[in-house]
């Protein structure tokens, strides 16, 4: 495959310089600033060095799209506009990167599920397009605030599923995101998810890397499968579709095709691993009684163990960093002497939890809860109450509170 | 549980893919056997050692080599003909060494020639029709390179090799990562260091096709 001119140390036309991304992301001088999340939004992809960026409004997203929109008219973007739909603009992004170029785009929620059919495909073309999810809800009746249930329908498209618990690991996420999902033995789409407002609307110290360093351009040379031109673009591979005829070959084909997909997830773990420094975070893993968790709830769940504390009870943390890849060994290894496995969830349906119980051994421990199904945050006391109450302790009833 | 090997097929109806069945991909400097890492050194003899073995070892350049679109990969494409001139003069009676393009990935089939060229999406057919028991995949896309890797395991006996300017390949029973003009005319060399000293398979062996 090709071996192309490096960029690094070379310059853009903005002044920014190509810079050895594992040196800038962990060697370079970091300053901190006072942004809101989806200004760190703004922030990474101006040292994304991307190519196209497409918008389409939807609460929590809109205004970290509208943010970007400015760094085109800064020129730190090749091309932005906004699409008809989220379906269009999922379908754009894939026409972009198609074409050779590092693609960001942003969503929530409804416009997530709307955009849905493009998700397989992105993966199955192999397209290492990235997407910021603020999550939000999906379900009726509707709600803007922060719900992480269209994650669950995610983790099965074959894309890379991250989810970030704050504005600092978005920005660093988003940066390595890039990295991961490039690599030539991975090659697919990255879902950046973070719960909307709480990470996009609050202001929070975020460590920024300087702007005059930025990521080196992509390099479609690397990609697995060919480059769309005019002779042999990818999508021509349907001409003769193998999916429409019944004999062996065809089935075995398509059915490779999509064994693939899910190789190069599996083939993302080392990556994921070196640029995050591990799946998943752990704290008193020794403890009998531990909270796993994703998203904000891992802050939350810090809370209600500093809370736990204070009661003698000694709780650990699992924080979920990484979904797909999944985890499996990491989870296995930071719960085996776990007695009681709490998964505080921002959604109805668990998926986490069931996610850790189809992993663990002895998936009895795992107590589904407490879900608060969008809407609102997650009261540390609400995981400190499930935790009493399944260790049989006196819990203090939260509505007694009563304001 | 016993580790997952990628050993010669036909292994199944449809096998898994062997990164989901736990097989990782070498780092610089390695290569892989079966899925088992090895120092890359020992790939050069063993890939030597499998080609010498064969009754019919067949080379598949894709377009990354086949197409002169930049000067590396014109170098490239004089290495692999250098490496299949080698294995010409290696080789003893009887033993029957090929070279098969695969310069398009658009769907032929049911047009495909698979005497004369190779398609990603049915190689058993290029497999079968050449009873080819060992082949070496070089410049073809890693996404495709993988495909027919695995359908040649799940359908064939064939031994297949992986020579990737990339990260490799687990599907194929060994495997070279970043691969250059110098690591092919070392594979090369390889060759005709174990010139002699390998024992081919010819009449009396199983043959690449299995249906």
């Amino acid at each position: 495959m090709a071996e192309t001119k490096s960029h690094i140390g070379t310059q853009n036309k903005k002044g920014q310089t190509y810079t050895d991304p594992w040196k800038m992301l962990n060697e370079a001088p970091r300053k901190p600033s006072f942004y809101t999340g989806s200004e760190v939004i703004k922030e990474a992809i101006r040292r994304a060095s991307c190519d196209v960026m497409i918008a389409y409004p939807i609460t929590p997203q809109s205004e970290a799209a509208a943010l970007i929109g400015e760094l085109f008219a800064e020129g730190y973007i090749g091309d932005y506009f906004r699409g008809e739909s989220e379906f269009a603009v999922m379908s754009q992004c894939a026409g972009a990167a198609f074409g050779g170029a590092r693609v960001f785009t942003t969503t929530a929620g409804p416009g997530t599920m709307r955009a849905m059919e493009n998700f397989p495909m992105w993966a199955g073309a192999r397209l290492p397009i990235q997407m910021i999810v603020t999550c939000r809800g999906i379900n009726s009746p509707l709600s803007i605030q922060p719900d992480t249930l269209e994650i669950a329908y995610l983790l099965n498209t074959g894309m890379l599923v991250w989810h970030a618990e704050t504005a600092q690991d978005f920005f660093d996420w988003i940066l390595k995101g890039y990295m991961v999902s490039e690599e030539p033995d991975v090659h697919l789409p990255l879902a950046l998810c973070c719960d909307g407002f709480f990470v996009t609307h609050t202001k929070d110290v975020v460590n920024l890397t300087p702007t005059d360093m930025c990521l080196p351009p992509y390099d479609p040379y690397r990609s697995p499968v060919p480059c769309m031109d005019m002779e042999c673009p990818p999508v021509r591979m349907m001409r003769d579709p193998f999916v429409m005829k019944s004999n062996y070959i065809s089935y075995a084909t398509h059915a490779s095709w999509q064994q693939e997909v899910w190789a190069a997830v599996e083939r993302s773990r080392k990556h994921t691993i070196h640029w995050l420094d591990g799946l998943i975070d752990t704290e008193n893993a020794d403890a009998e009684v531990m909270i796993v968790a994703s998203g904000t709830a891992v802050s939350q769940g810090r809370e209600a163990i500093r809370l736990l504390e204070d009661e003698g009870v000694r709780c650990g943390l699992v924080k979920v960093k990484s979904l797909r890849p999944w985890p499996a060994e990491e989870i296995c290894e930071a719960t085996k002497n776990a007695k009681h496995i709490f998964v505080p969830e921002f959604n109805v349906t668990g998926w986490l939890a069931k996610e850790i119980k189809a992993t663990i051994p002895n998936s009895e421990r795992v107590h589904a809860g407490p879900h608060v199904c969008g809407g609102m945050t997650m009261p540390p006391e609400i995981i400190v109450s499930e935790i009493k109450t399944a260790l049989g302790l006196r819990s203090e009833s939260l509505a007694g509170r009563g304001s | 549980m016993t580790q997952y090997r990628v050993l010669p097929g036909p292994e199944h109806f449809l096998p898994p893919s062997a990164a989901s069945m736990g097989i990782y991909l070498p780092n610089p400097g390695e290569a892989h056997i079966n899925g088992v890492i090895v120092p890359e050194e020992k790939a050069y003899e063993e890939a030597a050692r499998q080609f010498l073995m064969a009754q019919v070892p067949t080379i598949f350049p894709g377009p990354l080599v086949l197409w002169a679109w930049n000067e590396k990969a014109a170098k490239k494409a004089a290495a692999v003909r250098s490496l299949y001139e080698t294995l010409k003069e290696c080789v003893q009676p009887g033993q029957k060494p090929m070279l098969i393009p695969m310069p398009d990935y658009r769907p032929k089939y049911p047009k495909i020639n698979p005497e004369v060229e190779i398609n990603p999406n049915h190689p058993n057919l290029t497999i079968w029709h050449n009873k080819i028991d060992c082949c070496m995949f070089i410049g073809v896309h890693c996404h495709q390179a993988n495909l027919s890797l695995k359908i040649i395991r799940g359908g064939t006996s064939c031994y297949t090799v992986a020579m990737c300017a990339q990260a490799g390949h687990e599907d194929a029973m060994l495997s070279f990562r970043d691969a250059t003009v110098e690591k092919i005319l070392k594979l090369g060399e390889w060759i005709r260091k174990l010139k002699g000293t390998v024992k081919p398979r010819l009449a009396a062996a199983k043959t690449g096709a299995s249906n």
